[in-house]
């Protein structure tokens, strides 16, 4: 079975003033069509880069990066990204800042069409009445979901989101975790999410990878299987707490704070 | 009654400026050779009003000329040191040693090499003077642009020009305007330095000039007055313009 996404032995440096840093060495990921890639790591352990990779925003020194079965070699209209920062733009309307992506990617869609595309996508997420707000009249959570419309409104293969929910507070983070739950039910896409919270990869993803320090290396794909629950409980199963704690265990061999169990 | 009182407000205290100017003139007894009234002017623009309109056409058209080259220019310089850190390293310096230059100084030597046009001497000189914050202010919008707003776009193959256009300059508008608010009296002083130090018998500068040499002391108050009147103007239709092209950048007052 081919993977959507499949990154190969992928070795990265960044030239700086004492030398070159390698930030990402021999890195091995594969998501298949359909799944949702959790990257968890350490901090400055390369895991930005990734997500600049796998958009083709950058090249690697080494390795390959593929995208349904294409060579990533520069940035492709298939995929879409939302970052910590909502990065709206002040001077457009919440509807139009969704749209913004539909006038860059070549598309047949008539003008009505883009905003009943966005319409649907902002009632999704629970946005509904607020397309003609401007961004600074949205709260912190509201201008992520805008953002996460914007994301996907080009129907990408695939979405790239680098620590989408980093600056929300819990509560408001645990409805946006929701409503991705919603979003992948109607808008099948596959993802990759960059995080720090350990119990939004697994609420959310169905693999998670866990990065070494840096340089980055793959060193732990654990796959999340929650039986298809979405709702929020699940989080406090056994299963889910399981999977935890092996997680936690993980980074703390990638934080250098734990021996793994090989090396022992 | 929101916008009746935004024209009230400043209109209040132009009123009350004039009456405390009225005031201190009469309370010292000063000669109007040493500081004219309010009411001494109003007889000095009774006398010469066609005179103060033909010649405060021409520093105003000249003016906004200027600062119209002094807008593409200092855009194009802008562009140019926003997009590229070499360029901004190379052209930095050149610039501020050039603003630092005082213009007036700068005026006789382009009269001689520009000598006989009046008219292009004198929009240079307020070009001149006035571009120095327009690219201040581009360059530095643009720079700062974080890097997530570019990459929003290009994620997405747009090209180096789409971007330029739906985000870099946008984005910088609220600046760039904030510039122009400075340039614009910055341009004024440059049409007016051009027409008081050498003389082309244009402009309210000239009439400044003959007031000066007639000893007609309340006339040259009076050209002061038009010329602030004309900056208010100018800064108002700036001001009107920032509404237009940039008002999302203003938050609403809690």
């Amino acid at each position: 079975m081919t993977n959507l996404i499949d990154i190969k032995g992928v070795i990265h440096a960044y030239q700086t003033e004492n030398g070159p840093l390698p930030v990402l060495d021999d890195l091995n990921i594969s998501v298949p069509e359909g799944d949702f890639c959790a990257v968890v790591g350490p901090s400055g352990c390369g895991k930005s880069t990734l997500t600049r990779l796998i958009a083709g925003l950058m090249k690697p020194d080494q390795g390959e990066v593929w995208l349904h079965g294409e060579k990533v070699t520069s940035p492709r209209a298939t995929v879409g990204m939302a970052f910590q920062n909502p990065v709206l733009l002040e001077w457009r309307t919440i509807l139009q800042n969704v749209l913004l992506p539909l006038e860059i990617v070549p598309n047949k869609m008539t003008k009505a069409q883009k905003e009943e595309r966005g319409r649907e996508l902002l009632t999704l997420v629970g946005l509904e009445g607020f397309e003609d707000k401007r961004p600074s009249e949205l709260s912190g959570g509201m201008r992520q979901r805008a953002s996460l419309c914007r994301s996907i409104v080009h129907k990408p293969d695939v979405l790239i989101m680098d620590e989408p929910f980093g600056a929300l507070d819990a509560f408001t983070r645990e409805d946006l975790w929701q409503t991705m739950h919603r979003l992948r039910e109607e808008e099948p896409f596959t993802g990759v999410l960059i995080t720090h919270d350990l119990r939004e990869s697994v609420y959310l993803a169905d693999e998670v990878v866990v990065l070494s320090g840096r340089p980055a290396t793959t060193q732990h794909v654990e796959n999340v299987k929650l039986g298809g629950r979405t709702d929020l409980e699940v989080i406090y199963t056994t299963e889910a707490t399981d999977i935890l704690h092996r997680l936690r265990h993980q980074i703390e061999i990638a934080q250098g704070r734990a021996k793994s169990e090989e090396a022992a | 009654m929101k916008h009746w009182k935004q024209i009230a407000t400043p209109a209040l205290a132009i009123v009350l400026f004039i009456a405390f100017w009225e005031f201190i003139v009469w309370v010292n007894q000063w000669p109007n050779y040493k500081m004219a009234s309010p009411s001494d002017l109003i007889p000095a623009y009774a006398k010469y009003w066609n005179l103060f309109l033909i010649y405060g056409w021409q520093t105003l058209w000249r003016t906004v000329v200027g600062l119209l080259v002094a807008v593409v220019f200092g855009t194009l310089i802008g562009m140019i040191m926003g997009f590229s850190r070499t360029m901004r390293d190379a052209l930095y310096p050149l610039l501020v040693g050039f603003n630092a230059i005082p213009k007036a100084t700068v005026v006789p030597v382009l009269a001689l090499i520009l000598i006989g046009h009046h008219d292009l001497n004198t929009v240079l000189i307020a070009f001149m003077i006035s571009f120095f914050p327009i690219s201040v202010a581009v360059s530095i919008g643009l720079s700062t642009l974080e890097p997530e707003y570019r990459d929003i776009l290009r994620a997405l193959g747009a090209s180096k020009w789409t971007i330029f256009w739906k985000i870099a300059l946008p984005k910088t508008l609220p600046e760039f305007f904030g510039a122009l608010k400075v340039a614009v009296t910055l341009a004024f002083i440059g049409t007016n330095l051009m027409e008081i130090v050498e003389p082309h018998g244009k402009g309210l500068g000239h009439l400044f000039d003959s007031g000066k040499i007639n000893a007609d002391y309340p006339l040259m108050f009076a050209v002061l007055i038009a010329l602030a009147f004309l900056g208010i103007l100018l800064y108002y239709i700036v001001v009107g313009l920032e509404k237009i092209f940039a008002g999302w950048a203003e938050r609403p007052q809690s």
